[in-house]
C-alpha cells in the first residue's frame, strides 16, 4: 500500500488495477462519513484531479486522485453504508478501482513507514 | 483529501470555558472571533443524536449579552425591532430582529425581562445577540437609542445551554426553581452559589435552558452539569445541525442585511399592533411584503436523492429554471438525509412543491416541506 500527503492510499494488484481509498488518519479527521460520491466507471482521471467527495454532517471534502488512469469500478456498498469509510478506511471502505495509466506514479508515493513519519510532522 | 488549516489563533478571544474544552479533547476552531469547540472526541453525529435523546451541554459564551436600561427601555427598543415589547410581560422572553432602515435584518436576538421568583427585577431588557454581530449590534443600538437607553454589556458573563429531553431534569436538580419556567420564561435565580439569568429556551428545537452565569463560576456550573451521566458536551458542529433540523435560521447564512423578516418567514415576530402602527425601521417595505407577498421566501427542503445540498447550491424548478439558492444545508442525523434552508421565488414555496438542488453540477430532486424537519419539543405549558 502506498500513500499521498493528502491522505489517500493506493494498492495495486498484479493486473495493474489500483484500489484507492482514504487513510485511517483521514477518516478520523473527517468524522462520521454520511455520504460518499464515488467517480463514474469509465471516467479518465489524472493524478491530483478531484476524484471523489466525502461528506460528514458538517462539510464536504474533496478526495484527489493519487494516480492517473481509468476508473473501472466504484465501491457501490458505500451508497448504503458510507460509515464503512470510518469503520474500515483502508479495507472495505475503498472508493474506486483504477486501471493505471502510468505505474511509475505509484512508485513515487510514500510507503507506510514514510507516511507514518509524515503524520508525525502534522 | 483537502484539509482546511486556516486559523488566526493569535487574534482570537477565548471564553471562560476554554480550558475545559481543551481538557475534554475538543477540536477548537475560529468562530465569531473566538476559539470555540466545533466538536469533542465523539464527533458531530454522535453529539447530535445524544442531544436529541438525552442532554447536551453547549458553551455559547461568544454570544453577546447586555442589559438595556433607561426611562422607558421597552418603548425605546421598539424603535429598532418589529415586535411588541411594550406588551412583553415581566418574566418573559421574546425572539426578535434588529432592522435596518430598509427592513433588512441586522441581527436576530432574544430579549427578555428577567424577574426573580416574586416578580421583581429591574425594568430593563436583557438581550442576547449573535457573537459575530455583537459589536455592531450594540453600536447600532447605542447610536439609534442615544439618550434613551444605556447599554451594559455583560462581557464577563458566560452563557451555557443545556438542551435535550433530559436537560430539564438535570438542571432542575441544581436549580429547582427552574421547574417553574415554561418555554420562553426567564428568571433571575440563585443556584450553584451564584446569580444566574435563566431562560427556558435554546436553539436546538429541544426542551432546555440557556443559563447566563458569572464568568468565574462558569467552570463550576459546567463541570457540575457535566458530572451527570445524562449530559455530554456538544460542539458548534452539532449545534448547527440541530438548529437546522429544528428549521431555525442562522444569521450570516439564512439571514442578512438584505433579507426582510417577511422573506425569512419570521412574520410571527412582527406583532399586529406594530403592523398597524408602522413605526419600525423599514416598515414601508415590510408592510407591503405582508400585504402583497415578498419577492423571495424562505423554505425548508428535503433532499430526496443524492448528496446533501449545502450553502450556495442553486435551486431549480422541474423545468430546470433557477428559482433560488440554498442558504444553509447539510445532513440530518435524525432523518438520515439531506436537509436545507433556502430562498425561492414566490410560487415555488408551497409545501409539497418538487424542486431540484444542484450539487456539483448534478440536479437532485428535493421537496419543499413544512419546518421544522424534526418536531420541536418545547415545554409550553407546565
Amino acid at each position: 500500500m502506498r500513500f499521498t500527503k493528502d491522505h489517500e492510499w493506493v494498492e495495486v494488484d498484479s493486473n495493474g488495477i489500483a484500489t484507492v481509498g482514504v487513510t485511517a488518519y483521514a477518516a478520523e479527521q473527517l468524522g462520521d462519513v454520511v455520504f460518499v460520491e464515488t467517480p463514474a466507471v469509465g471516467k479518465a482521471v489524472k493524478a491530483g484531479d478531484g476524484f471523489a467527495v466525502v461528506e460528514s454532517v458538517k462539510a464536504a471534502s474533496d478526495v484527489y486522485a493519487p494516480i492517473s488512469g481509468e476508473v473501472v469500478e466504484a465501491n457501490a456498498a458505500l451508497g448504503d453504508a458510507p460509515e464503512t469509510v470510518n469503520a474500515a478506511p483502508e479495507a472495505a471502505g475503498w472508493f474506486a478501482k483504477v486501471k493505471l495509466a502510468n505505474p511509475a506514479e505509484v512508485d513515487a508515493l510514500m510507503d507506510r513507514h514514510a507516511y507514518e513519519q509524515y503524520l508525525q510532522t502534522l | 483529501m483537502a484539509e482546511d488549516r486556516t486559523s488566526d489563533a493569535a487574534a482570537l478571544k477565548t471564553t471562560p470555558l476554554h480550558a475545559a474544552h481543551i481538557a475534554l479533547g475538543a477540536r477548537m476552531v475560529p468562530f465569531a472571533g473566538y476559539e470555540m469547540p466545533v466538536q469533542y472526541a465523539e464527533g458531530v453525529l454522535k453529539e447530535h443524536l445524544w442531544t436529541r435523546e438525552h442532554a447536551g451541554l453547549f458553551d455559547v459564551s461568544h454570544m453577546g449579552q447586555a442589559r438595556l436600561r433607561g426611562v422607558a427601555p421597552l418603548s425605546a427598543f421598539e424603535e429598532l425591532v418589529p415586535g411588541d415589547f411594550i406588551g412583553l410581560k415581566p418574566g418573559r422572553q421574546k425572539y426578535s430582529v434588529l432592522l435596518n432602515r430598509t427592513g433588512g435584518i441586522v441581527d436576530d436576538l432574544m430579549a427578555s425581562r428577567p424577574v426573580n421568583s416574586v416578580g421583581t427585577g429591574d425594568d430593563g431588557l436583557f438581550v442576547i445577540v449573535n457573537g459575530a454581530c455583537k459589536d455592531n449590534d450594540f453600536k447600532v443600538i447605542d447610536a439609534e437609542l442615544a439618550g434613551q437607553v444605556t447599554i451594559e454589556r455583560l462581557e464577563e458573563r458566560a452563557l451555557i445551554a443545556i438542551q435535550g429531553p433530559e436537560a430539564a431534569a438535570v438542571f432542575q436538580h441544581y436549580a429547582p426553581e427552574a421547574a417553574e419556567l415554561a418555554f420562553m420564561d426567564v428568571r433571575l435565580m440563585t443556584a450553584f452559589g451564584v446569580d444566574l439569568i435563566v431562560s427556558r429556551s435554546g436553539y436546538t428545537g429541544e426542551d432546555g435552558y440557556e443559563i447566563s452565569v458569572p464568568g468565574d463560576a462558569a467552570d463550576d456550573v459546567w463541570n457540575k452539569l457535566l458530572s451527570d451521566h445524562r449530559v455530554k458536551p456538544i460542539g458548534l458542529g452539532a449545534r448547527d445541525s440541530l438548529r437546522l433540523e429544528a428549521g431555525l435560521p442562522l444569521y450570516g447564512h439564512d439571514l442578512d442585511e438584505t433579507v426582510s423578516p417577511v422573506e425569512a418567514d419570521l412574520a410571527f415576530a412582527i406583532n399586529k399592533n406594530r403592523r398597524e402602527q408602522r413605526d419600525f425601521p423599514g416598515a414601508t417595505r415590510i408592510v407591503k411584503e405582508l400585504a402583497e407577498g415578498p419577492p423571495r421566501v424562505r423554505v425548508a427542503l428535503k433532499v430526496l436523492e443524492g448528496a446533501p445540498a449545502r450553502e450556495g447550491a442553486e435551486i431549480s424548478d422541474e423545468a430546470g429554471a433557477i428559482v433560488g439558492t440554498v442558504t444553509s444545508g447539510g445532513f440530518s442525523p435524525v432523518l438520515k438525509q439531506g436537509i436545507a434552508i433556502g430562498f425561492v421565488k414566490p410560487g415555488h414555496a408551497e409545501v409539497g412543491t418538487r424542486l431540484n438542488v444542484i450539487v456539483r453540477g448534478k440536479s437532485q430532486p428535493c421537496e419543499v416541506v413544512k419546518a421544522p424537519f424534526v418536531p420541536h419539543r418545547y415545554v409550553r405549558k407546565l
